[in-house]
């Protein structure tokens, strides 16, 4: 492990990075931070002795939450001496097999046996444990380990275990976009190094941490986010380096039809009264660090001095400016942001477009997909299939689109051990629905009346007659 | 003579000095020595991992004829192309023109020429091979955490669906070393590389993984499996992982491929295994109009506004809603993903 240190060091969980915590099936995003006491699983833990371990590596939680690195695994553990009964047909349900009791559990407990000891224990004090099927037994242990294993492993984030993740623990953030589903809009919409993505979601930032992610920095991404600010959430959770954070814009979806008509003023020379102010102000910026301190001293102890009266109104005047002063400040680089925005969109010519809202599709895509370039892929993610039916109805309509379907994916799990293989008893009931196409010129020929093979819907009518 | 693979050329050397093919050799040699000189490629050329907007000579483009419908046309100055809808002359209707242009034929339909990307390929490639299809392949892209700059192993090429998708996803930093143990596909798939510009991403090797590995140790950050016994490959994907860490992903369309696969992946020490099954559907969205049941003037009823009597004969219900295709692919592999810990 210690050998070579240097070539692993990226491979070292630091303090401030964004980790994964898992336990079985179950994540959680979280940072490093010292002496930050986190929930994990209705227990509280202290992250702090991960600090310099590798990623990848299974934690104990020991006492006082605290995490101790665990040995790598022994060979086999337990279970030699197997002895098994052939059915159940002698084992009675009467609730009298096990011995220990609850207390007894408790006790061992504090007295600090690990996980595997308890459950060593719940086999020795269980009088049917021999007489089950070695499938049982295999089973009976499994659900004790997780029941009594009480370790956490911590991972790097990625986008396949963030998007499990939300998807297991907060399916409504993520408007129920299944992982699978996550997948095939990244792949439909080639989303890929070098290239200009733009990204509708309200899914917390996952969908856009992921696209994100396939880009890896190369290109660009603009985030078309509607309401007061972008959500990012889930993207900040990928922990990215932050020549990243470089390549994503934002642009407030308010401001589409000003840009679409070109009335969209970034320069911000006739906005208000407050901007007017900033040149006045401006000669004095260079103050405001040490303006801010001297106000911070003053808040401090209070002054019992009889100049309380001038002094305090200084204060509050200097105050109103700073205030007013970091406002137009925040103001100037949102107007920054937004013109570089612009610049990314001004063109019209990105190469793809993914939209995963909570919002009617119809309106998100006619609206964004003006700023693509020809022959380039788009992905609209909807848990409603009427939604998208309505949407696939507009673009027939407006035209400029090809190779348009309405898609869903149909995704099964599976238990494999030798002689026990079968599909998981349960399954995602749906992860949503996907319409998907590509963009064509329209400014050299309107599409015109005689739409070929592409209308179902003209050509099928007769369905209804020919079944009925 | 197969022990001492170690690198590419000798692998294709080793391979290709009983056949006749002494040309492709040469090439493969040249390319070998120099990877990334032949054709370079700038922004403004078409290639499967980078976008350009008109179509010039030398491009792979993609003929939209409808939907499940798209033919791939490599443009040469000059030449023309049939359709059903009538000939496409490339130097008129395709050269210079922009990507997703409307192309009227000889015949007086059009098509639209599209820029290529791995998705069109896989509906479009020529096949040598069973080929994966888009759904398996996003879920293979993800589960296995494929990124720019990953490295990732794959056998076998066949038609080089799947190849096109990950050479994409890794651009412009990954590489990917594939193997297949087919000469002419080994060959085949190389040549298109070259044309899809993406050859400065990928070595090929002609050998038999089960054997002969993937040719490199400790390099990978994602391996995948594609061939009739992956069990006995599971090793050598060890091998070939990086010493870190990585995944891997086996396809199988049996069940008792996947019960093996996973029994040696257990051996070797893999973990996290997860055996899942991916299914597309498509929904057709159409109109269709429900007739209503005509139950006879309602005496009951109170006399409406409009003193019509009886409801019209023909009343019908149109309806916006999608049906399933009347046959879907039902199944095509289960897909087994593990990680390999730390070593």
């Amino acid at each position: 492990m210690a050998d070579n240190g240097d070539e692993d060091s990226e491979y070292r969980i630091k303090v401030g990075d964004c980790v994964v915590l898992k336990r079985g099936d179950i994540f959680k995003a979280m940072q490093i931070q010292l002496g930050k006491k986190v929930i994990f699983e209705k227990q509280w833990i202290f992250l702090d002795k991960t600090v310099g371990q590798l990623y990848s590596t299974t934690f104990d939680i020991v006492s006082g939450g605290n995490l101790l690195p665990q040995k790598p695994k022994n060979a086999d553990d337990a279970s030699d001496a197997k002895e098994a009964g052939t059915d159940n047909r002698n084992i009675v349900d009467d609730g009298k097999s096990q011995k220990l009791t609850r207390d007894d559990i408790e006790t061992l407990k504090e007295q600090g046996l690990k996980g595997q000891e308890i459950i060593q224990q719940l086999i020795d004090n269980s009088s049917t444990f021999r007489d089950k099927t070695e499938y049982a037994q295999d089973k009976y242990i499994k659900k004790k380990k997780k029941k009594y294993e009480n370790t956490v492993t911590i991972l790097k984030p990625s986008c396949r275990i963030l998007a499990m993740m939300y998807h297991g623990r907060e399916p409504g953030k993520i408007c129920h976009l299944r992982y699978d589903t996550l997948a095939q809009m990244l792949t439909l919409g080639n989303v890929h190094a070098g290239s200009k993505v733009l990204v509708f979601e309200t899914c917390a930032g996952l969908v856009l941490g992921s696209v994100m992610e396939r880009m890896g920095g190369h290109g660009s991404v603009v985030q078309m986010y509607p309401g007061g600010g972008p959500v990012r959430a889930g993207m900040e959770s990928f922990g990215f380096p932050a020549h990243f954070h470089d390549t994503l814009h934002e642009f407030p979806i308010c401001h589409v039809n000003a840009l679409l008509a070109g009335t969209l003023d970034t320069t911000g020379k006739h906005s208000s009264a407050v901007e007017k102010q900033s040149d006045k102000d401006k000669e004095k910026e260079q103050n405001q660090p040490e303006a801010e301190q001297a106000g911070e001293q003053q808040d401090g102890p209070e002054d019992p001095n009889m100049e309380t009266v001038t002094a305090e109104e200084a204060r509050v005047e200097k105050e109103k400016k700073e205030k007013e002063k970091r406002k137009e400040a925040k103001a100037q680089e949102k107007r920054m942001k937004l013109a570089a925005a612009v610049a990314q969109l001004e063109g019209r010519n990105a190469d793809g477009l993914i939209i995963a809202s909570r919002f009617h599709p119809s309106s998100v895509v006619m609206g964004l997909l003006k700023f693509l370039a020809p022959s380039r892929p788009f992905v609209i993610y909807s848990q409603y299939k009427e939604a998208l039916i309505e949407c696939f109805t507009k673009l027939k309509e407006h035209g400029g689109t090809v190779n348009v379907r309405l898609t869903d994916t149909w995704l099964r799990h599976y238990q494999v051990l030798p002689n026990r293989t079968h599909p998981l008893l349960l399954m995602s009931g749906g992860g949503g629905y996907l319409l998907s196409g590509t963009t064509v010129a329209t400014d050299t020929a309107k599409p015109s009346g005689s739409q070929r093979v592409e209308e179902p819907a003209a050509k099928r009518q007769k369905l209804t007659d020919t079944e009925g | 003579m197969q022990e001492n693979q170690q690198t590419i050329c000798t692998a294709f050397l080793c391979k290709t000095d009983s056949s006749s093919s002494e040309d492709y050799n040469r090439r493969l040699l040249i390319k070998l020595q120099t990877p990334t000189s032949l054709e370079k490629c700038d922004a403004f050329t078409m290639s499967f991992v980078e976008y350009s907007d008109v179509i010039q000579d030398g491009d792979v483009a993609i003929v939209y004829l409808g939907i499940d419908s798209t033919m791939p046309i490599k443009v040469q100055k000059g030449a023309q192309t049939q359709t059903r809808y009538g000939v496409i002359r490339h130097s008129t209707d395709l050269i210079g023109q922009r990507y997703g242009s409307k192309v009227t034929c000889s015949k007086g339909g059009w098509v639209h020429v599209l820029h290529p990307t791995p998705e069109l390929w896989t509906v479009s490639l020529p096949h040598r091979t069973q080929i994966l299809y888009t759904t398996d392949i996003a879920t293979i892209t993800m589960m296995l955490e494929l990124k720019p700059g990953s490295v990732v192993c794959e056998s076998g090429t066949g038609s080089g669906s799947l190849s096109h998708a990950i050479l994409r996803t890794i651009a412009p930093t990954g590489h990917l070393h594939t193997v297949e143990f087919h000469q002419q596909r080994a060959e085949k798939v190389a040549e298109e590389f070259k044309e899809h510009r993406v050859d400065h991403l990928v070595t090929v090797r002609n050998q038999d993984v089960c054997k002969d590995g993937f040719g490199v140790t400790g390099v990978a950050d994602a391996v995948f499996l594609d061939i009739p016994s992956p069990w006995e490959a599971v090793r050598h994907a060890k091998t070939a992982l990086k010493r870190q860490g990585g995944r891997v992903c086996s396809f199988s369309p049996c069940i008792e491929q996947v019960q093996k696969t996973c029994q040696a992946l257990m051996d070797q020490g893999f973990e996290e295994l997860s055996s899942v099954e991916v299914l597309l559907r498509v929904h057709d969205v159409r109109v269709v109009s429900m007739p209503l049941p005509d139950f006879g003037p309602d005496p009951s009823a109170p006399p409406g506004p409009d003193s019509r009597g009886e409801a019209p004969n023909h009343a019908s219900i149109a309806l916006k809603t999608t049906t399933p295709p009347r046959e879907i692919p039902g199944h095509t592999g289960y897909l087994t993903f593990a990680t390999k810990p730390r070593t």
